[in-house]
């Protein structure tokens, strides 16, 4: 057991580091910068890490959920509006069914309360169903029941619309929306590749919920130096040092759990992995909201206005921790784990 | 990166895990029973004698010079055995290595760490408890011995103790902080008096106080130089203040596994509000020994001891009170059937953001030494 970064891990993280302070919003007006997001986008397009779930000879991903988990973090750090979770989940279905990769910007499509993969019968979507970081994409992939498995289907995507995330827009998907098989699968998922494809997902989010805490911490604290009030920072007060924290330490607890999570996704069989990926998603998911909330307070007055970054990060909590399930879904997934899930999650 | 074994790793862990098979002398929780307590020196000594206690210490010591992150394997197989979880005596060891000069190590480590000797700490007092640097047990040098004169309040294993590390003052008349020096001193002498505490859980075999009355100590027992009292108790407290240090992700991972075998067995009596405070239980005990495997993996570029050691006991205590809701829960505030184990871990729970530093004394440190926010 060694769970430090591997060198190359630690370059992976310091190259996505600098491309989120060059590039990512520093201001919440700053997300209007047009200019600014098209050079984070080709940066990221550059990079090649939204390839990294993508296929070679064997199989087996690029890159393991590690160094998804790596990415995810700092770009959640950085509030980053780009799109990397979309895009890297539909990579992995296509992977995982053998089908070759997308040739133009895809993501994938959520049940609209976004706990769960979206599934289409017959052709047509039944429900409404909602595509992640839909800026760039034009298609959203979706699932297709087929004998005991799924095989995967695509919706062409149009216009975007805004969600509770003001870094992630999303595309509604209307209920009959026209569903085409996916060109060149070659094989039905299973349950072991449904179980291992969430637990990318649930590993993936984590690690943005992570990197949106450390961000968001790093900013209350320095609102904390600055801010004075009684002739004193307001960081120098135990009340406001005691918040932080308490913040610091949710981080950290939420670091660790997700980190196994990233690496269970290809370490252990699907079920161990879903099972992992469950317990990171609903600490980090707790947490998050907790540890924005605590930022918003720290910033006063100006936290609850829309200038604040803070909100952007709550937001952005918001829609990371929903994706594939947030609290409620997970606790009922590690009591099932255990043997003491009730029927209907928690009984 | 990788939470997996080694092959080495796996080869330990394979044995250990048969010898778990066969030496699980089957305690009860350590913060229920005072049978607990009574067996644990047995159960220190069983896993020394087989190789499998100390085993990222100094073969010098006793121990196996192993990696770190062996101490979590074995944790994790003690978890899987339902086992009782390791003693926890390796702040004191951490303590001697780092400021004892030779002869003390020497005359003293192999004892603590085989559990042949038992040891407890003297820091705290009737009033110096937070603010530990005002302590008022003094020590004054007579020949070769110093005089020990004071109280120390919250010792833990005080009944059995053989030795204690006390801290006491040598010299009042330099700042708190520089006056303290650490000793050895053995218990068994009449003046000094141990008196058991009562936790309110109703343990009695745990916690102590001691009172020494002109308690003799050779001047050749300190530890460090005079002065170095303080330092040393920085070291000690700051590993008693990690879980991997202290081998808790066992005991929390052993008692979470008991309560879901209590929800398996009789799952009727088990609504939604139960299940998801024990979801939380296993939730949080998962992310220690997650946590852990980081730090401990953290060192294998060398040991260091920073604040960080506050944010692991605040994790280690939200586990520890998660632990004790699901608890409660489970077992019911009012259990009538005459077994209160789990109100009694509960109950117990409440002590883990007390012992070792309060979590506002961890909050504290955070703030200024990794947050740097500005002192007031």
């Amino acid at each position: 057991m060694d769970v430090r970064l591997s060198p190359e891990q630690v370059t992976l993280r310091d190259a996505a580091r600098q491309v989120v302070d060059r590039l990512c919003p520093q201001a919440v007006a700053q997300l209007d910068d047009a200019e600014r997001a098209a050079k984070l986008d080709a940066a990221v397009e550059a990079s090649g890490w939204l390839e990294l779930r993508t296929a070679t000879d064997d199989g087996s991903p690029w890159a393991t959920g590690v160094e998804v988990a790596v990415v995810a973090e700092e770009l959640g750090r950085g509030l980053a509006d780009t799109a990397f979770l979309g895009p890297t989940m539909a990579a992995d279905l296509r992977r995982l069914a053998g089908a070759p990769p997308a040739s133009t910007s895809e993501t994938i499509a959520l049940s609209a309360d976004l706990s769960e993969p979206a599934v289409a019968l017959g052709g047509a979507l039944g429900r409404g169903a909602v595509a992640l970081d839909a800026h760039a994409a034009t298609s959203a992939l979706v699932l297709l029941p087929e004998g005991d498995g799924y095989a995967i289907g695509a919706i062409a995507l149009g216009s975007t619309t805004t969600s509770v995330d003001l870094t992630r827009p999303v595309a509604s998907c209307p209920p009959g929306a026209m569903v085409s098989p996916l060109e060149g699968g070659a094989r039905p998922l299973g349950t072991d590749d449904i179980a291992r494809w969430r637990s990318l997902g649930l590993a993936v989010t984590s690690a943005d919920l992570v990197g949106v805490m450390r961000g968001v911490v790093t900013i209350s604290c320095d609102y904390a130096r600055s801010r004075r009030q009684y002739g004193a920072a307001i960081g120098s007060f135990q009340a406001v040092q005691h918040l932080l924290a308490d913040a610091y330490v949710a981080a950290e607890g939420s670091a660790s759990i997700a980190l196994h999570a990233a690496w269970a996704v290809d370490a252990l069989d699907g079920p161990d992995a879903l099972a992992a990926a469950s317990a990171a998603k609903a600490y980090c998911a707790r947490a998050a909201r907790s540890v924005c909330e605590t930022a918003i307070q720290v910033h006063g007055g100006i936290g609850n206005t829309w200038e604040c970054l803070a909100h952007v990060f709550l937001r952005r909590a918001l829609l990371s921790s929903e994706v594939l399930g947030g609290v409620g879904p997970n606790l009922a997934r590690v009591l099932a784990t255990h043997g003491i899930g009730g029927d209907d999650g928690l009984r | 990166m990788d939470f997996g074994d080694s092959p080495e790793e796996l080869a330990f862990r394979l044995r250990l895990r048969e010898w778990l098979s066969h030496n699980n002398p089957g305690l009860p929780p350590s913060s229920t029973s005072d049978e607990y307590w009574a067996g644990q020196a047995a159960w220190h000594q069983t896993l020394y004698d087989a190789g499998f206690f100390g085993l990222s210490w100094p073969k010098g010591v006793g121990g196996h010079e192993l990696p770190s992150v062996y101490e979590v394997i074995l944790d994790e197989e003690i978890i899987a055995a339902g086992a009782p979880p390791r003693p926890s005596v390796g702040y004191l060891v951490q303590g001697l290595l780092a400021h004892g000069n030779e002869d003390v190590q020497r005359r003293f480590l192999p004892g603590l760490v085989s559990g042949r000797d038992r040891w407890c700490q003297g820091f705290s007092e009737p009033d110096a408890g937070s603010d530990l640097a005002s302590l008022r047990t003094q020590a004054v040098p007579e020949g070769s011995e110093y005089v020990v004169t004071g109280h120390k309040v919250w010792t833990s294993y005080s009944d059995a103790a053989d030795w204690c590390l006390v801290l006491a003052r040598t010299d009042p008349n330099v700042p708190k902080h520089r006056g303290i020096s650490a000793f050895i001193i053995p218990m068994g002498q009449d003046a000094i008096e141990q008196r058991p505490i009562r936790m309110i859980n109703g343990i009695t075999r745990e916690f102590g106080e001691v009172i020494f009355d002109g308690a003799r100590v050779d001047a050749a027992n300190m530890v460090g130089e005079p002065g170095e009292g303080w330092r040393l108790a920085m070291t000690v407290v700051s590993h008693e203040r990690e879980p991997g240090e202290l081998g808790y992700v066992a005991r929390y991972g052993k008692l979470v596994n008991e309560l879901v075998h209590v929800v398996e067995e009789w799952p009727d009596e088990h609504g939604p509000e139960q299940r998801r405070d024990l979801a939380w239980a296993l939730i949080e005990a998962e992310m220690l020994r997650c946590h852990v495997s980081r730090r401990l993996s953290d060192r294998l570029d060398g040991l260091s001891h920073g604040p960080e050691g506050s944010v692991d006991k605040l994790l280690m205590t939200s586990v520890e009170q998660a632990v004790g809701h699901a608890a409660l829960s489970i077992g019911g505030a009012a259990p009538t059937e005459g077994d209160d184990t789990w109100l009694k871990v509960y109950l117990y729970s409440r002590a883990q953001s007390v012992m070792g530093g309060t979590s506002q004394i961890q909050r504290n440190l955070i703030a200024s030494r990794i947050l740097e926010l500005p002192t007031s």
